[in-house]
């Protein structure tokens, strides 16, 4: 009878998941006017959006977040087949040049603002033929984030300054930091995250990256793919990394259990830090990125044209990503604003976050944005990553050697570009 | 006038009850069936508002040229072999247990049938879970008894095996049920003749039972093999960060997920759609080909 036993337990336990599986997805009523909102990842609106209600009676916003991938291959779809996209939908940086290919659907949001945006910010939303598809939300500048704690375990040098100087001269030091580490390493913990992750933002820093500016994939030819590829197939093979799959959830257990001692952290990493990894408040750290400068991510807001209030939702769309929002949004968020005129206000350069052990990352990553030399994406640019992250899972994982990976990443980028 | 009326009632009306099936087949099953042969004769760009032209049989003989089609067919046969047998003769057993007298025995019928009214995005999520890397409890469970965690994903072999599961959790019950449905229609008097005869319950299930469920086992096979070919949620989901290529080397990638990585991500909707005929015809030939084979195992029985 056990057997039946073990039956109704799990019985019960299913009848737990069903109901929390199907958990609301009701429209709030009230408002006039409903805008739905479609993000992925964290865009910590809340507050604004009640402030925004307030405001404006009649309008009732309704956020909707799906995973990165989700979301993107979500919104193309809607995009291809005419009707199912929100009034405003988030995209991020990998996938604004694919957006910006499909540019007569959306709403041109005008010139007004161009002179307040970082010009490469700008420009990554503006189709060929000048209509300006997204305002810029945030972007991601790039920093270092590390466990104080880990790091004193393992004998390394703690403090901030210190560590951003050991590997300034750029990611082979950040390698030799890293090898040290290795060696001495507190039991279940790995220098970084993941191979995928460790590859973005080497890459991010090049000056030009998977795209040639007249849109022609270059990962075959481009020698700085490859070099950045080579440096995290050796931290690979140096036992460094802890194979983990951005976005993933066994990745954000990762924080929780605090299996890695640095990841790449733009600034929207810290909201991520901040949700996964609760119990380790003051032990992170903030340094600057080797080699300085550079950038991951960073979103746009865009207006779909199928969309049915198309003018309340420029509007909302342009509160939300107005100066005094995108401030708002760094210090509660840590989302890094796009509009460099903020960079110098004291608010944001003098902020430091007490989670990250007071670390001054209002000067770090404003430092790094305003270094950061642009690199040109093209329409596939998110897919690209992907497929060279699964090449590198390959390599963790011990399914392939360098050389025979990178051959199937090309082949596989190529087919993908075709 | 009424003789002719009537003979048209006889031979007319049986046409006209059935008319509403075929008319909801026709649009909700034909139409969209031909019309996705019509779009796999096409090079057709989803993004670009449906841009196509007509290239005949050329996304056909692409596919048949395509090593990653031919690794999503071998990994949705494995996957399915995988879970379909054991989840077949554990019904068996488990609607032969729930035949007997037993108490609770409506709530433990019930039960069974539970896993399949769960959402499979759940189920896939837990499951997904317990086969963790580093901290699955299974890879916990297997350390109990000293052997080393498996990485699921990353190997084919681990992941058709997880993978196998999940399907098998949700459809074991299912199947059990419509066994169970048949068995209470086998007649008592064959048994208690057995029971006449000395048979113990081995040789009543083997050669009663079975024998009797034929129809019915010939019926789960079919629909388990629609079913089983068609997998594509799981490994989705399984992979963790819902990307289509079904892991780091499409190990665990099914002809579906392939379908959808070309019709969603890639936005070929013309070779999606030749993939969707061509997997089709598989399901087809493996359909018949298992109603044969089970006939005639039945029959020996």
């Amino acid at each position: 009878m056990r057997f039946f036993r073990t039956v109704g337990v799990l019985a019960a336990a299913t009848m737990l998941v069903t109901a929390c599986g199907s958990g609301g997805d009701g429209e709030g009523g009230g408002g006039d006017v409903t805008l739905d909102v479609n993000l992925f990842g964290n865009f910590g609106y809340e507050q604004l959006y009640k402030e925004y209600e307030a405001a404006h009676p009649g309008i009732k916003i309704q956020e909707h977040t799906a995973a990165y991938n989700d979301h993107h291959r979500n919104l193309a779809t809607h995009l291809a087949t005419g009707s199912g996209a929100g009034d405003i939908e988030g995209v991020d940086t990998g996938f604004i040049a694919q957006m910006r290919e499909a540019g007569k659907q959306f709403v041109d949001l005008g010139t007004e603002r161009q002179a307040e945006y970082l010009p490469w910010k700008w420009q990554a939303s503006l189709t060929k033929d000048g209509q300006q598809i997204g305002y810029g939300t945030d972007v991601g500048g790039l920093a270092i984030c590390y466990r104080r704690d880990l790091f004193e375990k393992a004998g390394l040098p703690s403090d901030r300054d210190a560590v951003s100087a050991s590997w300034a001269a750029g990611w082979e030091k950040y390698l030799e930091v890293g090898a040290k580490y290795t060696q001495k390493a507190p039991a279940g913990t790995a220098f970084f995250d993941g191979g995928g992750a460790l590859y973005n933002a080497v890459i991010g820093q090049a000056a030009e990256g998977f795209y040639a500016p007249d849109n022609t994939v270059v990962v075959g030819t481009n020698p700085e793919v490859r070099k950045a590829w080579d440096l995290v197939v050796r931290a690979i093979q140096g036992n460094m990394s802890a194979k983990l799959v951005e976005s993933s959830p066994e990745w954000n257990n990762g924080f929780a259990k605090g299996q890695f001692a640095t990841i790449a952290c733009p600034a929207w990493m810290m909201t991520k830090i901040k949700d996964q990894a609760k119990a380790f408040t003051g032990k992170w750290d903030v340094a600057s990125v080797p080699g300085g400068g550079g950038n991951w991510g960073g979103s746009y807001l865009t207006v779909p044209k199928q969309g049915k209030h198309a003018e309340e939702a420029k509007k909302l769309a342009a509160w939300l990503t107005a100066p005094e929002q995108q401030a708002r949004n760094f210090t509660s968020q840590g989302l890094l604003p796009s509009i460099p005129a903020l960079y110098d206000k004291p608010e944001i350069a003098n902020y430091k976050d007490p989670f990250f052990n007071n670390a001054p990352v209002g000067k770090l990553f404003t430092t790094a944005a305003k270094e950061l030399k642009p690199q040109y994406q093209g329409p596939r640019t998110g897919d690209i990553q992907t497929t060279i992250r699964d090449g590198l899972i390959r390599v963790e994982q011990g399914k392939q050697n360098s050389e025979q990976s990178w051959t199937q990443t090309v082949s596989d980028v190529e087919r993908l570009a075709k | 006038m009424r003789a002719a009326l009537s003979r048209l009632d006889t031979k007319g009306s049986p046409y006209l009850y059935i008319v509403p099936f075929f008319l909801l087949f026709g649009v909700f099953g034909l139409w969209p069936l031909l019309y996705t042969g019509y779009v796999s004769l096409n090079d057709w760009d989803l993004v670009d508002a449906g841009a196509h032209t007509w290239v005949g049989l050329a996304n056909y003989s692409e596919l048949l040229h395509d090593s990653y089609f031919w690794n999503a067919l071998g990994n949705t046969l494995s996957i399915w072999v995988l879970s379909t047998v054991p989840q077949l003769l554990a019904a068996l057993w488990i609607a032969h247990l729930l035949n007997h007298r037993l108490r609770a025995r409506t709530s433990l019928r019930m039960g069974v049938l539970l896993p399949n009214i769960t959402s499979i995005v759940a189920v896939t999520i837990v499951f997904t879970q317990m086969f963790g890397r580093d901290f699955g409890m299974i890879n916990w469970l297997l350390g109990v008894v000293g052997v080393g965690p498996v990485d699921w994903q990353a190997n084919t072999w681990s992941s058709h095996l997880a993978i196998s599961l999940i399907v098998a959790w949700r459809w074991t019950g299912y199947n059990a049920l419509i066994y169970l449905a048949s068995m209470q229609a086998i007649p008592h008097d064959l048994y208690e003749a057995a029971d006449l005869d000395g048979a113990n319950q081995r040789q009543q299930f083997w050669r009663i039972t079975v024998p009797q469920l034929r129809p019915t086992i010939m019926f789960t096979a079919v629909i388990s093999t629609i079913g089983g070919l068609q997998i594509m949620a799981e490994p989705l989901l399984f992979a963790g960060t819902s990307t289509p290529t079904g892991g780091s080397d499409r190990q665990f990638q099914t002809a579906a997920l392939f379908m959808y990585e070309q019709g969603f991500r890639e936005f070929r909707f013309g070779y999606a759609s030749a993939i969707a005929w061509t997997l089709c015809l598989v399901i087809a030939i493996f359909a018949i080909a298992n109603f044969l084979l089970t006939r005639r195992i039945a029959n020996e029985e």
